[in-house]
């Protein structure tokens, strides 16, 4: 499968454009490094291919065919702060089965504690609470990962274990994943390519 | 090289409503000890999320009501309590927040940076210094007149760091002021923190970032479960064999240029009776489950483990 965006231009306001004719592809079987300086609009394409913002020009593609907006979106972002994308009033058990339900082996793999899940998003820290994004975001219909910074607030040990186990879930199950960061020691170690945002926006 | 700030045995801990009238008591920063001196950088490296910004909220006096803290911290060898620290803040000590929350949304970016003035002249006079600092940063006029849920992540970082520098402060504490940041910017946001060095500051760097802390400090303490467990000399860090805690040579062992070795493993949420590491620790004994290792000297270098010399001999 291919994911492709092509030519998207957009902009927040009419003072200042984010994205001109921007294209990127990746396929089931990559991991694609993009990197680039902060405000230049690395998230806003993330969010554009994941489905978060739809009023854009261009086309976001899935095989050649447009993904339709009404059913389980198959491209899934995961972003840099997990305590921002939780519902700080649910429970862990909840916020990590709102879109399916988790298996065990998964919840192991990713070395998820039983005890967390009976804790509020305030009480666990900045890793605990990313292993749950990830895990809720790989959903069966999932088909594509757009990772935008998602190790950046870790510790080093921490980050190991979240790629590790992100990496080989994908691999597994033929999911691409799209990894957006600033360290290029990091994408060099995992990824099959590594794109310049500059050099994909025609800006 | 005088002492700026000293913290002894200082512990913190969150009475919290749970359901109800049922409270429950969460400890978050554990007899941490730590010092800094005029013109050294001291970095505390710990994974995000494990309360160590709430030693720089608690030097600056700014911790919520439910917070209980014992311990000591001084500063000039003057206890600090609340008068004091309400004083020296803004001037003496200033702090660099970690986010973009800390700023009004209410505020343009250019006015937070300058703050409160007396009369006109003055803010013209500091109005000159923010347009200085922030072009330092590269950001230029159109962004004065920003507000903050215009910035970007990167932008909003410079605009914090700026706003500290303008008051010209002894004893900078920066909480984690670079991620989120571009190479570029975090190679300036380093070259400032030096730079403050060299003219006779302190800084206490709280990061979770290895690469900054390798950079800038001289010393960096290792943060761990709400525990310091080793301080040590920069230059040890370079290679794993020259740290004492294990925790520390498999943090060094994960990073991409070192192999990004996998380490099993999550920090215990709750109090345990014997060391923090004990459930991950490929050096632990019997008694690490039961009892406490305190912090103590070794060569130069702060530890707490009760194993580390007979594993670094074998080494």
């Amino acid at each position: 499968m291919e994911l492709k965006a092509n030519n998207i231009t957009f902009s927040y306001n009419k003072k200042r454009q984010i994205l001109k004719d921007a294209s990127i592809s990746v396929n089931s079987n990559q991991i694609i490094g993009l990197m680039g300086d902060s405000g230049s609009g690395k998230s806003t394409l993330c969010k554009i291919m994941s489905g978060y913002i739809t009023h854009y020009s261009g086309e976001v593609t899935l095989d050649g065919a447009k993904i339709p907006d009404k059913d389980f979106y198959p491209v899934q972002l995961i972003f840099q702060h997990p305590e921002k994308t939780m519902n700080p009033k649910w429970k862990m058990e909840k916020v990590l089965n709102e879109s399916w339900t988790v298996s065990q082996d998964l919840k192991d793999t990713f070395g998820l504690k039983d005890t967390w899940l009976t804790r509020w998003p305030s009480e666990l820290s900045g890793g605990e609470l990313q292993r749950f994004s990830i895990l809720r975001a790989l959903n069966p219909k999932t088909k594509f990962i757009v990772a935008d910074e998602i190790s950046t607030m870790l510790d080093a040990v921490t980050q190991v274990q979240i790629w590790e186990a992100l990496i080989n879930h994908c691999k597994a199950n033929n999911i691409g994943i799209l990894a957006v960061s600033h360290d290029e020691e990091l994408l060099e170690v995992f990824c099959d390519d590594i794109l310049k945002f500059d050099e994909i926006n025609n800006l | 090289m005088g002492e700026l700030l000293e913290v002894n045995n200082l512990s913190i801990s969150f009475t919290q409503y749970v359901q109800g009238l049922n409270r429950h008591d969460s400890k978050v920063i554990s007899d941490l000890t730590i010092d800094v001196g005029e013109s050294e950088i001291v970095a505390i490296l710990g994974s995000s999320g494990s309360g160590k910004s709430l030693l720089a909220h608690s030097i600056l006096g700014i911790l919520p009501y439910n917070a209980n803290v014992t311990g000591e911290i001084k500063y000039k060898g003057q206890v600090l309590d609340q008068e004091l620290k309400e004083n020296l803040r803004g001037k003496e000590i200033c702090l660099i927040p970690q986010s973009v929350n800390f700023l009004d949304p209410l505020m343009k970016v250019s006015e937070q940076a300058i703050g409160e003035c007396k009369d006109e002249k003055e803010h013209a006079e500091k109005k000159i210094r923010q347009r200085e600092v922030f072009a330092r940063y590269g950001l230029d006029e159109s962004v004065d007149d920003l507000y903050p849920f215009e910035l970007s992540g990167g932008m909003a970082r410079k605009v914090l760091l700026s706003t500290a520098l303008i008051g010209d402060p002894n004893l900078l504490i920066a909480d984690e002021p670079t991620p989120g940041l571009d190479v570029k910017s975090v190679e300036e946001t380093i070259e400032d923190i030096k730079n403050l060095k060299e003219h006779g500051k302190g800084v206490l760097l709280i990061t979770h970032e290895i690469d900054v802390a390798l950079k800038t400090a001289d010393r960096i303490a290792i943060f761990y479960s709400g525990y310091v467990i080793e301080i040590n000399k920069v230059e040890n860090f370079k290679n794993a064999d020259d740290v004492l805690h294990p925790y520390t040579k498999a943090l060094i062992n994960s990073l991409p240029r070192n192999g990004f070795k996998l380490t099993e493993g999550v920090q215990p949420l709750d109090e345990v009776p014997g060391c923090p590491y004990y459930e991950n620790c490929p050096i632990r004994t019997d008694r690490c489950g039961k009892e406490k290792p305190s912090l103590e000297e070794h060569d130069g270098a702060m530890i707490r483990c009760f194993n580390f010399k007979e594993a670094n001999d074998g080494a």
